[in-house]
C-alpha cells in the first residue's frame, strides 16, 4: 500500500521529522482557507501516485489565498500519466537552500533493508545512483542489529552532506528507519530533505510504502488505505480481496495465479490486443467469487470482450464450470462476450458442464486469440 | 503427498499432540517429530501471521528441506528468517509457492500429480499456475521433466533461481533446464550471469509481465516494476538471451524450444 504524500508526512511528522505545515484540499474553497491560515507563499500539490509530478503541472505555489484558489481549481480535476487528482496539498512554500535525499528501503536480493543518503535530492533517485553512484552511500541494516549509530554516521557523512547539517539528518534517518522497521514498510524516503536557508532541514515530499501482506498487524496505517487508492476499480477490488491491476486496453482478463495471469496479459498483448486488467481470483472458484469477479470486469466501460483463464490443480475443473454458470444464471444475456479456458482437473467434464452462454476454447493460445477477435482488435 | 508415494511419517500441530490422521502420528513440535519419527524434511501452510514461526522451528530442527507454501508471509518476517538461514544448513524452498516434485518418485508440495510426467527437463519457477502451464505446454508435445521446483513468488525467498540451477545441473537426471521467471526484482538478471559462467545444460526461459505497468504490484508480492523501471521484462529477457538462453514469448514456444533440445 502507498500512502499519499499528506497521508505520509503526517505519519514521519508525528514521529517528529520536521514537515511544512499544511493541508489536503478537496475544492479549491478550502485551498484558500488552508492557504489562509498558514499565511504568506504556499505550494498547492496534486496527490496522485505518479513520479514526475511537478513537470507535468501538478505542483504550484501561490503567493496568496487567491492564488492558491486558482491553481487548485486548475490542479483538482488534471489527469496526470492517467491518475485523475481529487486532492491536493496546501502546505507553506519551503526555502530551499539545498536538496538532499534520504531513504530506507528493501533490498530483496539481500533480504535486508539498505539506509540510504544522498546530497544529490530533489531529483529521481534511481537516476542519480546510474549516472552519479558516488552520490549514494548506502549501508545494510543486519536485522539483528538494526541501524547502528556509526552505520548511520558513515552513511551521513559518506554522502557528503554539510557538517552543520550532519546532525540533524542523522536523525532524520534514524527516525525514518525505525518507522520503516516498525510499521511493515517497504520504503520510507524522503525526496527532497530540504536544506532551509537558516539551516534547518524540512521533508518537502514523502513516501511511506507498507507490506500489504503486513496490514493485519498495522491498524493506524491500514485504516489510510481507503484513501490511498486512486482507481476506484482496483478500490473496489481490493474490498473483494482479488488481486487486481487497471489497464487501459479492451481485452477483460480473468484468471487463477498470478504468473499465469500476467502470461495471460502478455498473450494478448502478443497477440495485437490490448489488456484492460490483471484480475487473479486466487485459488477455487466459488460462484460469489466468480461472480464479483465478472461484475467488476463487466463494470469497466473499457472492456469489450473477457477471457477466462483458469488451469485446475487443487481446483476442480468441473467445481469451476458449476461456479461460473451460477454466476451467469443473473444475465438472461452477457453484457460482453466472454471466453473461458478449462484446463486441469477434471477439465472435460467442467467443458462440458459449462453454460452456452460462453465460449469456450481448449489452449490457452486460441482462447487468447479469439477473445482478441471478439474485442474488435482497435482499441 | 502420501498418495504420490512421499513418505510422510508425522504431522506437527501444536495442541494436537498423540492424535493421529490417515495413519500419520501428530506432534507439538518439529523438534518431537524429527526425535521420534526421524523426519528430515518439512512442508508449512501454516496461515501468514504464524507461517515464519513455523519456518524457523524447522530451522532451529536442523532439517535438510523446508517447503513454505503460505503466501502473504510479512515481508518483514522473511527479513529474519532470511538472517538465521545464513547460519544453518537446512535449504528453503518457498515461501509462497507449490512446492518440489519428481514426478513418479515423490513431492513435497500442493501442486496436483497427474499433470507431471517423468523425462529429461528440470524446471524452476516463481509462479505456481503459470508451472501447471507450462508442463502441460511441455505434455502437449510428449515432453516429461526430471524435477519440478517452485521457487514462489514472494521478494524474499529460500532457494532462488541460481540455487535451483546448480541442482538441475548436478542432477544427472536434467537434460535440459526451464527458467520460468517474471517482473520484480533481479534474481532472473543474476541467474543469467550464473548461466552464462557455470551453465553446461541448455536452459530455455520464459519471463511473465511484458505487459505490466511500473509500480503496480502483479498478484504476486515479488512481482512489481519499481517506478524507476528496474525489474522489467525486458531486462531480464536480454540478460538471459545475452547468457545464452533461449527465451521464448508464449508458452507453446516454450516447448517448441525444448523440444529442439531434448
Amino acid at each position: 500500500m502507498r500512502l499519499h504524500e499528506y497521508q505520509a508526512k503526517q505519519v514521519f511528522a508525528d514521529a517528529g521529522i520536521p514537515t511544512p505545515e499544511g493541508r489536503v484540499a478537496g475544492t479549491p474553497e478550502e485551498a484558500r482557507e488552508i492557504a489562509e491560515e498558514i499565511g504568506g507563499e504556499v505550494a498547492v500539490k496534486a496527490q496522485v501516485h505518479v513520479g514526475g509530478r511537478g513537470k507535468a503541472g501538478g505542483i504550484k505555489l501561490a503567493s496568496t489565498p487567491d492564488e492558491a484558489y486558482t491553481v487548485a481549481d486548475e490542479i483538482l480535476g488534471m489527469e496526470i500519466k492517467g491518475k485523475l487528482t481529487e486532492e491536493v496539498l496546501v502546505e507553506e512554500a519551503v526555502d530551499i537552500d539545498d536538496e538532499l535525499y534520504v531513504g530506507v528501503t528493501l533490498d530483496r536480493g539481500e533480504g535486508e533493508a539498505v539506509a540510504m543518503v544522498s546530497s544529490r535530492g530533489g531529483v529521481n533517485i534511481e537516476e542519480v545512483a546510474e549516472e552519479y553512484p558516488e552520490a549514494i552511500a548506502k549501508e545494510h541494516v543486519d536485522p539483528a542489529y538494526d541501524l547502528l549509530g556509526y552505520q548511520n554516521r558513515r552513511v551521513v557523512y559518506g554522502a557528503g552532506v554539510d557538517r552543520e547539517v550532519a546532525r540533524d539528518v542523522s536523525g532524520v534517518l534514524d527516525t525514518l528507519y525505525t518507522l520503516w522497521s516498525g510499521s511493515d514498510a517497504d520504503d520510507a524516503e524522503i525526496n527532497p530533505l530540504v536544506v532551509t536557508g537558516d539551516g534547518d532541514v524540512v521533508a518537502a515530499d514523502a513516501v511511506f510504502n507498507i507490506d500489504d501482506s503486513a496490514l493485519y498487524r498495522q491498524p493506524e496505517l491500514a485504516e489510510m488505505e481507503e484513501e490511498a487508492f486512486d482507481d476506484p476499480f482496483e478500490a473496489k477490488a481490493s474490498d473483494k480481496g482479488f488481486d487486481y491491476v487497471r489497464l487501459s486496453g479492451d481485452v477483460g482478463i480473468i484468471g487463477n495465479g498470478a504468473g499465469l495471469v500476467m502470461t495471460t496479459l502478455d498473450l494478448v498483448d502478443h497477440y495485437g490486443g490490448s489488456p484492460a486488467n490483471f484480475l487473479d481470483i486466487g485459488g477455487g472458484a466459488k460462484a460469489d467469487r466468480v461472480r464479483d469477479a465478472l461484475s467488476l470486469v463487466f463494470e469497466d466501460d473499457n472492456v469489450e470482450a473477457v477471457v477466462f483463464n483458469i488451469f485446475g490443480g487443487i481446483t476442480r475443473c468441473d467445481e469451476v464450470a458449476e461456479g461460473i454458470n451460477e454466476a451467469l444464471e443473473e444475465f438472461d444475456e452477457l453484457p460482453k462476450p466472454l471466453v473461458v479456458r478449462l484446463t486441469g482437473t477434471n477439465e472435460e467434464e467442467g467443458r462440458k458442464l459449462l453454460t452456452s452462454k460462453v465460449e469456450v476454447e481448449q489452449s490457452l493460445e486460441g482462447a487468447v486469440q479469439r477473445t482478441v477477435e471478439l474485442a474488435g482488435g482497435d482499441s | 503427498m502420501q498418495e504420490y508415494g512421499t513418505d510422510v511419517v508425522a504431522g506437527v500441530t501444536p495442541g494436537k499432540g498423540g492424535e493421529e490422521v490417515l495413519g500419520v502420528p501428530v506432534y507439538d513440535t518439529v523438534e518431537e517429530a524429527v526425535e521420534m519419527e526421524d523426519a528430515n524434511a518439512s512442508v508449512v501452510f501454516v496461515p501468514p501471521a504464524f507461517a515464519s514461526d513455523a519456518v524457523m522451528e524447522s530451522l532451529d530442527a536442523d532439517l535438510d528441506l523446508c517447503v513454505a507454501i503460505t503466501e502473504g508471509i510479512p515481508k518483514h518476517d522473511m527479513i529474519r528468517v532470511n538472517r538465521r538461514l545464513q547460519e544453518v544448513d537446512t535449504r528453503l524452498v518457498g515461501p509462497n509457492c507449490p512446492g518440489v516434485i519428481t514426478p513418479g518418485e515423490a513431492k513435497v508440495g500442493i501442486m496436483s500429480g497427474d499433470i507431471f510426467d517423468s523425462g529429461e527437463v528440470g524446471l524452476v519457477s516463481r509462479s505456481g499456475t503459470l508451472t501447471y502451464q507450462l508442463v502441460d505446454s511441455l505434455g502437449s508435445r510428449g515432453i516429461g521433466q526430471s524435477s519440478v521446483i517452485g521457487i514462489g513468488g514472494d521478494p524474499i525467498i529460500g532457494t532462488d533461481f541460481i540455487d535451483a540451477l546448480r541442482a538441475f545441473e548436478d542432477d544427472p537426471e536434467t537434460e535440459v533446464i526451464t527458467l520460468v521467471g517474471e517482473i520484480g526484482g533481479s534474481d532472473e538478471e543474476q541467474a543469467a550471469e550464473w548461466i552464462e559462467e557455470h551453465a553446461s545444460k541448455p536452459v530455455v526461459g520464459f519471463v511473465a509481465g511484458r505487459t505490466a505497468p511500473p509500480g503496480k504490484r502483479m498478484g504476486h508480492a515479488g512481482a512489481i516494476v519499481s517506478g524507476g523501471g528496474t525489474g522489467t521484462a525486458e531486462s531480464k529477457m536480454t540478460a538471459l538471451k545475452d547468457a545464452g538462453v533461449e527465451v521464448a514469448e508464449t508458452p507453446m514456444e516454450v516447448a517448441e524450444k525444448v523440444e529442439d533440445l531434448v
